[in-house]
């Protein structure tokens, strides 16, 4: 049974539709990923969940119970904003004791224990009586991370929270964030606009484009058998090009290349040639019936691409397996 | 609407009505006095025609426009020669140059016009020595009054405005290699059109509507705000008074508009890479720009020297041996008691006016989405900017006087003054506020909601401390401000609470000059400690700040 639901969500903003009849189910103990471009609605839609937003119709259900019109407090969630909001005035243990001062049932001793739990838990024990901005930013993110799971909340939402990092401080958080999820077993909701953020990190991941739900799935479902076009392009690089009404779709790691043409291969121009390293990019143009191109690009390895005496204008043989083509309706294009 | 805004839905609410009981019913008073006979019954535009008909009063609108418009002129022109002369040259004495600008803020302006006096009066220092060929009494005195008064703001606007605009635009001139005079002309000129143009309407509208100036130093030179105290207080012709009350609503009404208008289109243009401007060497201009603001400052200056050399002298200028007798002030003016008064109706506009503008822009920005009760609160919010001193105190007389009116006991008390003062000097501390709780971060209340953190809790612990500055420059601005104005409380103070602004008026009438520039020392002593405490305070909040910034 699902922990976290939402039911035909509608939300408009001055006549722009931002959530667009958006159902979702989540799991207990899942961390789920929605991931979309910006002003795709996945802000908007967290923020309903959180209560922070009202929707103009639809139902959130938290396990089975409609809080559609409860208040945020009444929903037993943690938060972690992209800004962190962790406020400036107080200290690392002050921002987590904020929360736990309402909670009345418990003695002084139990919240300053419950405090250096999650404060433990996130390795900032030390910088408990630090300043927010006398932190690092992943130290800051840790710290809003603690303060949300502090009053040991039902569920987690976070929003891009790891976006005003560092590339390197990320990766590192991304795993820290997956195993505390882990270890406290605590369902999870994260919007985020990082593909790999999401195909790292997710159960499932939830697609988003124009304030409706293109896909949903596990990350490997979602790579491998992209439902449209747009979730195609949106993860990874995908190539399209066209076969009588349908449109292809096949991802450059899945091209061969040869040198030797025979029936199956077809025959490619090569237009750029982009040294990434290990890998070398190419850029090239295929014909398609009635003098229309399509352009595919694919990677080689770099060594390869030098064995091949591979040049700009020259021409090259791709061997696309049926397989690894994924087919579109041409409607959907 | 979720339930947990409801309370703070209540407190904007209670808040709205409030706001509407002070301005929107006097206002609606004065207007419908002013299309009333003297028994009540409707007469249409009879009032404005016997107005426009009466010569020695019409005669008033030109005088309020022409002394306005030569203030405005001077004012601005000044202005920005001296802010540009602070930030973008390289002359010494800028931080003493930029206090000195200030002083006229600090005392009211009936006490610029003493001070005018005192040098160019007929027993004045430049006058006794020959160098003043003009009747100072009448239009050129109070010309003057207006361009002391309007100086600062003039000055401050521009300054705010150049300090904010971005170097990158003249590293960029320079690379094309685009000469000095082109880049005023065509860079920080086009930068400042929109400030130019407040500052004009600003200045315009406070020379139109001030009164204490033209009361002590007009004459017989008739402005509107001297004309509508003497129907009110001399003749009791409320009608006429309600009439003259709507015309000096129009500049300050126009004004208010083309504020909307520019700020609407003004969007801040500066981001976070802005570089900030760097000056370069050039002597003729800071010889110029050294010249402009040492005789500006130097003039201001002699007009606080001549408070002194009045205020501690047996009888200027016959006898100068040192006295304080000036200080022990006549019963008539109230006696010491109406400095203690003023003192004590300022703490409590600072502390009420604090109170109400804080919380009112934290509503309105907590509940940007809250529908109609956010719509009307944020117009209310922007009306007191259009407010004349006069008007306000004419309509409370209308509207507070009168028996029917179960806040009629207010009239005639202390409260009466803190409400007029609170309105009039609304506009600045709600920018000030609304710019500060802009910068929190939104979240803040989201995260506590979902925490179970009550919003006043969150108030007080979160969003108050950070804001205390702003809430600190508020108070302050409020306690100075109603330490010198005149105009608002003139028609609502009694006999029985007599504040020291409005002494030094009546001193001044009796030609008890002494006495006058003594309380005029007082009120400058207390309002010049109240910014040194309030500069000491920002201090000391940045050096804690600083401490909790240091990584360890």
């Amino acid at each position: 049974m699902s922990f976290l639901e939402v039911r035909n969500i509608v939300k408009y903003f001055d006549k722009q539709p931002a959530l667009n009849n958006v159902s979702i189910e989540i799991g207990t103990g899942e961390l789920v990923c929605i991931l979309g471009p910006s002003g795709c609605g996945k802000t908007t839609l967290l923020r309903i969940i959180a209560g922070l937003e009202n929707p103009d119709s639809g139902q959130v259900l938290i396990d089975g119970k409609d809080v559609t019109n409860l208040p945020p407090a009444k929903r037993s969630y943690g938060i972690v904003f992209q800004s962190y909001a962790l406020f400036p005035n107080m200290t690392v243990m002050g921002n987590i004791l904020f929360g736990l001062r309402e909670k009345k049932g418990l003695t002084k001793t139990q919240r300053f224990q419950q405090a250096c739990k999650s404060l433990k838990l996130v390795d900032l024990y030390e910088h408990r009586d630090k300043y927010p901005r006398q932190l690092s930013g992943g130290m800051q993110q840790r710290t809003a991370l603690a303060r949300a799971i502090a009053l040991t909340p039902a569920f987690l939402l976070l929003d891009e929270p790891l976006s005003a990092l560092d590339a390197k401080v990320r990766v590192k958080l991304r795993s820290e964030i997956r195993d505390i999820q882990r270890r406290l077993q605590v369902t999870t909701v994260m919007v985020t606009h990082d593909q790999e953020e999401a195909l790292t990190m997710a159960d499932r991941i939830v697609v988003m484009n124009n304030a409706v739900i293109e896909q949903v799935g596990t990350p490997k479902e979602i790579y491998d058998k992209p439902a449209t076009p747009f979730v195609a392009s949106f993860i990874g690089t995908m190539n399209f090009f066209r076969n009588s009404n349908e449109l292809i779709g096949i991802r450059p790691e899945n091209i061969e290349i040869t040198n030797e043409p025979s029936s199956s291969e077809v025959a490619a121009n090569i237009q750029t040639l982009e040294f990434r390293g290990p890998l070398t990019r190419v850029y090239s143009t295929i014909s398609e019936s009635e003098g229309q191109t399509s352009e595919i690009c694919l990677d080689i390895p770099t060594g390869t691409a030098k064995q091949l005496c591979l040049e700009e204008n020259g021409t090259l043989y791709l061997r696309m397996s049926k397989e690894h083509q994924i087919t579109y309706e041409t409607t959907a294009a | 609407m979720t339930t947990a805004r409801l309370p703070q839905l209540l407190v904007l609410f209670i808040c709205v009505v409030v706001f509407t009981t002070v301005l929107i019913l006097p206002m609606f008073s004065l207007f419908s006095k002013a299309f009333m006979g003297k028994t009540g019954e409707f007469v249409g535009f009879a009032n404005y025609l016997t107005y426009f008909n009466t010569p020695t009063l019409s005669a008033s609108v030109l005088n309020t426009i022409d002394i306005a418009a030569w203030a405005t002129v001077f004012s601005v022109t000044l202005g920005f020669l001296y802010a540009y002369a602070l930030l973008r040259t390289r002359i010494w004495g800028k931080t003493f140059f930029k206090y000195a600008a200030l002083i006229p803020i600090f005392i009211p302006t009936v006490v610029h016009a003493l001070g005018l006096v005192y040098l160019f009066g007929k027993q004045g220092v430049v006058t006794r020595a020959g160098f003043f060929p003009f009747e100072l009494y009448g239009r050129v005195g109070i010309i003057l009054s207006e361009i002391i008064f309007t100086f600062p703001q003039a000055f401050l606007m521009f300054y705010i405005a150049l300090e904010f605009s971005d170097g990158r635009l003249y590293e960029a001139a320079d690379s094309m290699g685009v000469s000095g005079l082109k880049k005023l002309l065509r860079i920080t000129l086009p930068e400042l059109k929109f400030t130019v143009i407040n500052a004009v309407f600003v200045c315009f509208t406070l020379a139109f509507t001030d009164f204490g100036a033209p009361k002590v130093i007009g004459g017989s030179f008739n402005v509107l705000a001297t004309d509508i105290y003497k129907q009110v207080a001399g003749q009791f012709n409320f009608n006429m008074g309600a009439v003259v009350g709507t015309l000096l609503l129009i500049p300050a009404v126009a004004s208010f508009t083309v504020d909307r208008l520019v700020n609407s289109q003004n969007a801040s243009t500066l981001n976070a890479k802005a570089t900030s401007y760097v000056t370069k060497q050039s002597h003729p201009r800071d010889a110029f720009f050294f010249l402009v603001c040492s005789m500006v400052s130097v003039f201001l200056l002699a007009l606080v020297v001549m408070l002194f050399v009045g205020g501690f002298s047996e009888n200027y200028p016959y006898n100068l041996s040192f006295t304080l007798k000036n200080f022990v002030f006549n019963a008539s003016a109230g006696g010491m008691g109406s400095f203690v008064n003023s003192v004590f109706m300022a703490v409590l506009t600072a502390v009420f006016g604090t109170i109400f503008v804080f919380v009112y822009a934290y509503l309105l920005e907590k509940t940007s989405r809250g529908g109609a009760l956010t719509k009307y609160g944020k117009l209310l919010s922007v009306l007191p900017l259009a407010l004349p001193g006069m008007v306000i105190g004419i309509s409370f007389i209308f509207f507070f006087n009168s028996s029917a009116n179960p806040l009629n006991f207010i009239y005639g008390t202390v409260a009466i003054l803190v409400v007029a003062n609170v309105l009039h000097y609304f506009s600045v501390p709600f920018l000030t506020a609304t710019g500060s709780l802009k910068k929190l971060d939104k979240e803040f209340e989201s995260v506590s909601d979902s925490m179970n953190v009550p919003r006043w809790k969150t108030f007080l612990r979160v969003s108050v401390p950070l804001s205390l500055p702003a809430i600190l420059e508020i108070f302050m601005y409020f306690f100075v401000n109603a330490m010198i104005t005149v105009s608002a409380v003139v028609f609502l103070y009694s006999a029985k609470f007599k504040i020291a602004a409005i002494a030094i008026t009546h001193m001044e009438e009796a030609g008890n000059f002494g006495q006058a520039a003594a309380m005029s020392l007082l009120i400058l002593g207390i309002n010049v400690c109240v910014r040194i405490a309030y500069e000491a305070a920002i201090k000391a909040i940045q050096r804690r700040k600083a401490k909790k910034e240091k990584v360890a």
